[in-house]
């Protein structure tokens, strides 16, 4: 395999419902700024049903060029159909570079198509560099960092003897980039036949769990409750909070585990990764695991009894108090100071 | 049926404390456990085999104390234990350590094989798909719910927002979730076994038809290049004041921080 002969970036535009997800989007800003530095291009793949229009938003946010395939068995995510097709454009289009999302649907894909394409997965990344080859000062290599062990330490690897290089990226790291409907459209449709035999699973049914709230990962603001909040019934004045800062509520494990929240809801390394302009935890010690998924939130702010809690640590504002005495007053401050909740 | 089950030996990183002065881990006395995941995966195959019958083999690829692992599952109830391990395997990147792994499973007969979805030292969730990929197996992942019915197997999907049911032909790969169930405890009879009776079966490099270009650290297409302790972020300050003094303190940071 010549290495040279892979050029480009390449992004899996992960759609559900035949909508392009956010996450293909934050992929497509990075993959830019990676193509700046290789002076190449960045491509999205999409992969759907009756999504032509749908590929353009791909364009509109920043993509140089988008691949899409059409077919029933692409429709709903189905594994083997996904590969199949990826694994064929790979190899037919040699990208340098191909990035996922890291999402339930990323985090089965990617692997299948990696051991298929015999190249290196790096899971769960959450930056991305361009580097100069140790011992090949001509080659360009993807620097990947993610964090391993809970969150503990962080590691940066490299795939410098296969192509392509690929990674999957937890979603809400990356930043989109400007969206403009001024942007070319230039939308490749794709053939490709999926044999009935790479139908390997029947989907019997499709639930979606009913999600009332907004996003934790979109919020800007969010209210966090931890154990300390002591049962469920606490969450209505939190709840209040959030609505009063035009934000949303979301939980720390212990908080999920217990049965107080929906899972949808948690924070932390085998939850969400938030990066919100406003974080405030309420009741939560901050287990590294914890802080794991919300440290690069702007500002920080825990409330907590316990003045030995590690939240403490990365907090921007710590208060030492009862949380049932001090959210009711903020309620009332950011009352007097005008806000109604939205 | 068969199932054979996939497990690996993990440090507890829920007991892993951070030295506050170096921001280094403490990794003294903390212990080794059987990974959240891949216990949910060996109770479920468990459960099979009390409701329909099944011979559960467990397998892991490790270091020679992995067999402390193996000895546990087979004190919960698995019939079997086979322990991968040779100096040649060590340092091995998802895509060498999942072709090792399918080389062992080649020489098992299996309906079923069971994979955690990730492991909480490594949280990749990379080498159950790709076992499922080098045995040329479907897989479905992130499984919530597993019910076998004759040569079928039907599973609960989780996605972030929704869940699929889906209906597959066996022989497949699954990837459980911890959510699955609740893992039994050893009884004290699969104990006594577990350590006086069975042994774990060892297969090393002799063993596995593997080519050495595509195992260990040399066969791993991922290289780490270094690795590192996130700087402590620069903590705040910290107040231990009434309530309303409190909450006007967070009021005048969200102002300076025009979040008001």
């Amino acid at each position: 395999m010549s290495l040279s002969e892979y050029k480009g970036i390449f992004v899996f535009a992960e759609q559900r419902d035949r909508k392009v997800q956010k996450v293909a989007l934050e992929l497509i800003g990075k993959g830019k700024e990676l193509a700046k530095e290789l002076q190449t291009t960045v491509t999205a793949v999409l992969l759907g049903k009756d999504m032509l229009d749908e590929a353009k938003k791909l364009n509109y946010a920043g993509a140089d060029k988008v691949i899409y395939v059409d077919d029933d068995a692409l429709d709903l995510y189905m594994t083997e159909p996904y590969v199949h097709v990826l694994n064929a454009i790979v190899k037919d289009k040699k990208p340098e570079i191909v990035l996922f999302g890291a999402s339930a649907i990323g985090r089965d894909l990617a692997p299948r198509v990696s051991a298929r394409v015999h190249t290196g997965l790096t899971a769960d990344c959450t930056s991305l560099a361009i580097a100069q080859d140790d011992d090949d000062s001509t080659k360009l290599n993807l620097m990947m960092t993610r964090p391993a062990f809970g969150g503990n330490i962080m590691a940066t690897i490299a795939c410098p003897n296969f192509r392509p290089q690929m990674a999957t990226i937890r979603p809400g790291v990356m930043k989109e980039a400007p969206y403009s409907e001024n942007n070319k459209v230039n939308i490749e449709e794709y053939k490709i036949e999926i044999p009935a035999s790479c139908v390997n699973v029947q989907i019997l049914e499709t639930v979606k769990i009913i999600q009332e709230k907004m996003n934790v990962e979109d919020a800007t603001v969010l209210v966090s409750g931890g154990r300390g909040m002591k049962g469920p019934e606490n969450y209505a004045m939190l709840e209040e909070l959030a609505d009063l800062l035009g934000g949303t509520i979301s939980a720390s494990r212990a908080a999920v585990d217990a049965g107080w929240v929906a899972k949808d809801r948690q924070v932390g390394q085998t939850g969400k990764t938030v990066r919100p302009n406003l974080y405030i935890a309420c009741g939560i010690s901050g287990a590294i695991q914890h802080l794991a998924g919300m440290e690069e939130s702007d500002l920080i702010i825990a409330i907590n009894k316990d003045e030995y809690a590690p939240m403490f640590e990365v907090a921007d504002v710590g208060i030492v108090g009862d949380v049932f005495k001090v959210v009711p007053a903020l309620i009332e401050e950011l009352k007097k100071a005008g806000r109604v909740a939205k | 049926m068969n199932i054979v089950v996939c497990i690996k030996q993990v440090p507890d990183t829920t007991e892993v404390k951070l030295d506050p002065k170096t921001g280094t881990l403490i990794r003294d006395g903390v212990p080794s456990i059987i990974n959240p995941d891949d216990k949910a995966g060996l109770e479920a195959a468990l459960r099979l085999k009390d409701e329909q019958g099944a011979k559960v083999t467990v397998v892991s690829m490790g270091p020679p104390q992995a067999d402390l692992a193996l000895r546990e599952a087979m004190a919960m109830g698995a019939d079997e234990a086979i322990l991968v391990t040779d100096r040649a395997f060590g340092g091995a990147d998802t895509w060498a350590t999942s072709t090792t792994l399918a080389a062992a499973l080649n020489k098992l007969s299996y309906d079923l094989i069971i994979t955690g979805r990730q492991a909480i030292d490594g949280d990749t969730a990379q080498v159950g798909p790709q076992i499922a990929e080098h045995l040329k197996l479907a897989n479905i992942s992130y499984a919530e719910e597993i019910k076998v019915d004759g040569d079928y197997i039907t599973v609960k999907r989780q996605y972030e927002d929704r869940y699929d049911v889906i209906k597959a032909k066996l022989p497949i790969l699954i990837t459980a979730l911890a959510e699955l169930n609740q893992p039994r405890y050893m009884s004290p009879g699969g104990i006594f076994d577990a350590y006086r009776e069975k042994q774990v079966i060892v297969w090393t490099l002799k063993d596995l038809e593997v080519d050495l270009n595509n195992i260990g650290l040399k066969g791993s297409p991922t290289k780490v290049k270094k690795s590192f302790t996130k700087g402590a972020k620069q903590a705040g300050k910290v107040y231990n004041v009434d309530p309303l003094e409190s909450a006007e303190i967070i009021v005048n940071k969200m102002k300076e921080k025009f979040i008001l």
